[in-house]
């Protein structure tokens, strides 16, 4: 039942959109008929705390938390939260953190959290129309552009 | 058809398909997006000051005849809980659903009390979904429960039931109301001795029939699996059981209170190991081994916390050996240029006594700050702070200050204000309420002090100051710390030094709601004009 499931979680610190490129991803899968549990814990307004999320995705799905040392990946938005998140990953799985994109080539930092998706997209089944879907679906018209180069820089980098 | 909803939004979403009339409570993570989400669907949905009220609106619209829910995170129930066990032996005439989400592992609150114990307390029935699609079906099922048996219902949800999305498949269909028409009857609503008397005995009747029923037809579910192996469980526990002993047989309950006891016992007898999984407090295994069914408990250490996939690994297979502790975060910090932190670096370098409240402002105990000595519940500090007025040696004494936000003040503050006005200590007191416009710690939602109703239109507004002299404070102040924090200095000094009472309202907007609230001022204007 294991491999049925896909197990992604996304860290990082609050205000660097954690929670939007999960809410993409749990939308671009469940919008491809999977099933799909998208889980974190949020509670503070303030700023700038460590965040993680996690979403599962396959056939059927149970917990809506990645069990520790299950995920095949880590995506972590800025570095210095690997340490937070790597107990997270599998021992085959594979770590995307910011360190994998030209963050200079990003016409507005924020977007980091829609590259890293990029780069995840690779290693995934589903095509990149479906995916530009899903991040337009979530984001307000004036970020759209943005995002999509942003997703396009780590799709091909 | 199907979509992605969280709990929060999958409660909101059958409360308005069900066409439930009125929706009130307090903000308290992870409860907070139920009534957002009613509002934006359509329903009516409104913040009480605090859950004790919200819940009485509740019992009168229930009374009236109307569907209602009322929402609150865990801690919440215990401001309400007054209400909540006399209106369980009240007839409710509509429905009444009392929503507690409880916070295993303490993500967001205080403590992590088990609110299924309230059920028990109170004698109330209690269901527990394990995700978004029973959170949908439970809301409509605590609905009926309600109604065909005129008590009101508590819906637990927990912190990952709340926040995680998962796919729900909504019903749609409507519910056909039931309640009559309002008509006085003092023995089912005025709860004088002789009628109470007559009441409980109705409300135990009324349990031991939805005890029947939850027996023949309640909510729950069964897993057919191998029977070397069995496992009891709800809510969430139940998705994590799913993943770590796919070989089991489960039950799973719904109703958790009260319990289909011969069910369980049926369940147990027909594997040769039974052993409860449940998250927090050891529930259902007292109340099984109370009806004489022989299952096996959890080890201690899993008391603690949340429950995820490996822990109930280890569970089940006995495992003990200490739990590392998670890598560190970088733990939530003020926001950088947060109006409250002049105000705790003033505390800090006065070295006052602090008496600290909740909301963003509890960040005032950590560093940088150091400056919180003392919290203990929402609208604590002004108690707290004049019980140690009256007990430190005067040096001590006259260095305490107790701090309270606006939203926090509006809860439960005003009765701690009367105190201090009925019995000040020799000393005097010195209150600050830090008036940020908002309930910031919770995501920013409206409050009586805001004057504006939980869509953000306008209302009724309740001016700080006004009730702070209202009840006879003399010294009373009003100051924006951000721009004058020299002269808050002062104003401190000054208060701390007479053994009078005084009050600072330090008034200056939450950085990040600012830009929101001069929107919603705007659109005001232009709606009265
Ligand atoms: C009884 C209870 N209800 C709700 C909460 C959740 N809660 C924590 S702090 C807070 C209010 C914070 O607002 P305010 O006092 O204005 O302070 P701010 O966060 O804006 O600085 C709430 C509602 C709680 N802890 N206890
Ligand atoms: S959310 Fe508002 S009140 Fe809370 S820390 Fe940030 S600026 Fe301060």
């Amino acid at each position: 039942m294991k491999h049925s499931v896909t197990n992604v979680v996304i860290g990082g610190l609050g205000g660097q959109g954690v929670i939007k490129a999960s809410d993409i991803l749990a939308d671009l899968v469940f919008s491809a008929g999977l099933d799909v549990k998208k889980s974190e814990v949020h509670g503070m307004s303030q700023r700038g705390g460590s965040v993680s999320s996690d979403v599962r995705f396959g056939a059927n799905v149970f917990s809506p938390m990645v069990p520790p040392g299950e995920a095949d990946y880590l995506v972590v938005i800025s570095s210095d939260q690997v340490p937070v998140n790597q107990a997270a990953l599998a021992a085959d799985g594979v770590l995307i953190d910011d360190s994998k994109i030209d963050v200079s080539k990003l016409s507005n930092k924020k977007s980091v959290n829609v590259a890293l998706l990029g780069v995840l997209s690779k290693h995934l089944d589903f095509s990149v129309d479906a995916w530009m879907a899903a991040i337009l679906r979530n984001l307000p018209e004036k970020l759209h552009e943005v995002n999509q180069k942003a997703f396009l820089l780590g799709r091909n980098g | 058809m199907k979509v992605l909803l969280s709990g929060d939004e999958a409660v909101a979403a059958a409360a308005y398909d069900c066409g439930v009339e009125l929706g009130t409570g307090y903000p308290g993570t992870p409860s907070t997006e139920i009534l957002e989400e009613f509002d934006h669907l359509g329903g009516r949905a409104q913040w009480a000051p605090n859950e004790k009220v919200a819940l009485e609106v509740g019992i009168g619209a229930a009374i009236a005849g109307g569907r209602t829910i009322v929402t609150m995170k865990h801690v919440g129930l215990n401001v309400a809980a007054d209400p909540l066990f006399t209106a369980a032996y009240e007839d409710m005439n509509g429905a009444l659903v009392v929503v507690t989400a409880d916070d295993p592992g303490m993500s967001s609150s205080q403590d992590e009390q088990d609110n299924r114990r309230y059920a028990v307390a109170a004698a109330l029935p209690m269901l527990e979904p394990s995700d978004s699609q029973e959170a949908y079906d439970f809301t409509r099922i605590a609905i009926e429960i309600s109604e065909r048996w005129n008590v009101p219902v508590l819906l637990r949800l927990t912190t990952r039931v709340c926040h995680s999305k998962t796919v729900v498949n909504p019903s749609g269909a409507p519910l056909p109301k039931t309640a009559k028409a309002y008509e006085k009857d003092i023995k089912t609503h005025v709860m004088l001795p002789g009628f109470a008397r007559l009441a409980h005995k109705r409300l135990r009747e009324k349990l031991a029939q939805i005890a029947q029923w939850n027996e023949e037809s309640g909510p729950t579910r069964t897993v057919k699996g191998s029977s070397a192996l069995g496992i009891i469980t709800s809510g969430i526990s139940f998705q994590h059981v799913l993943d770590a002993a796919s070989e089991a047989s489960v039950l799973k309950l719904g109703l958790t209170h009260p319990l289909p006891i011969e069910t369980m016992r049926k369940f147990a007898a027909g594997v040769d190991r039974c052993i409860v999984v449940e998250e927090g407090d050891p529930y259902m295994v007292e109340q099984l081994r109370t009806a004489g069914v022989a299952v096996e408990d959890k080890a201690s250490i899993f008391r603690f916390g949340e429950f995820n996939v490996d822990r109930v690994r280890r569970l089940i297979a006995g495992d003990t050996t200490p739990e590392a502790p998670p890598v560190p975060g970088k733990p939530p910090a003020l926001c950088p240029g947060c109006p409250h932190r002049g105000i705790f670096e003033t505390l800090r370098d006065q070295k006052c006594i602090v008496c600290g409240d909740i909301g963003c402002y509890s960040l005032g105990t950590l560093s940088p700050f150091d400056a919180t000595d003392v919290a203990c519940c929402m609208g604590a500090s002004i108690g707290l702070g004049l019980g140690m007025r009256l007990t430190l040696p005067e040096e001590q004494a006259k260095r305490v200050v107790s701090v309270i936000g606006d939203s926090t003040f509006m809860h439960s503050g005003i009765t701690g204000l009367v105190e201090m006005v009925y019995n000040p200590p020799p000393s005097g007191h010195v209150l600050l309420i830090l008036d940020n416009g908002t309930t910031a710690m919770t995501g920013l939602q409206e409050h009586p002090g805001t004057g504006r109703t939980l869509d953000h239109s306008k209302t009724g507004k309740v001016v700080i100051e006004e009730v702070v002299r209202g009840v006879g404070v003399k010294n009373v102040h009003v100051i924006d710390v951000v721009a004058n924090k020299e002269e808050f200095g002062e104003l401190l000094k000054n208060g701390l030094e007479k053994p009078e009472l005084t009050v600072i309202v330090a008034r200056r907007e939450c950085l990040l709601a600012v830009r929101s609230i001069r929107e919603y001022e705007r659109a005001n204007e232009t709606q009265c004009n």
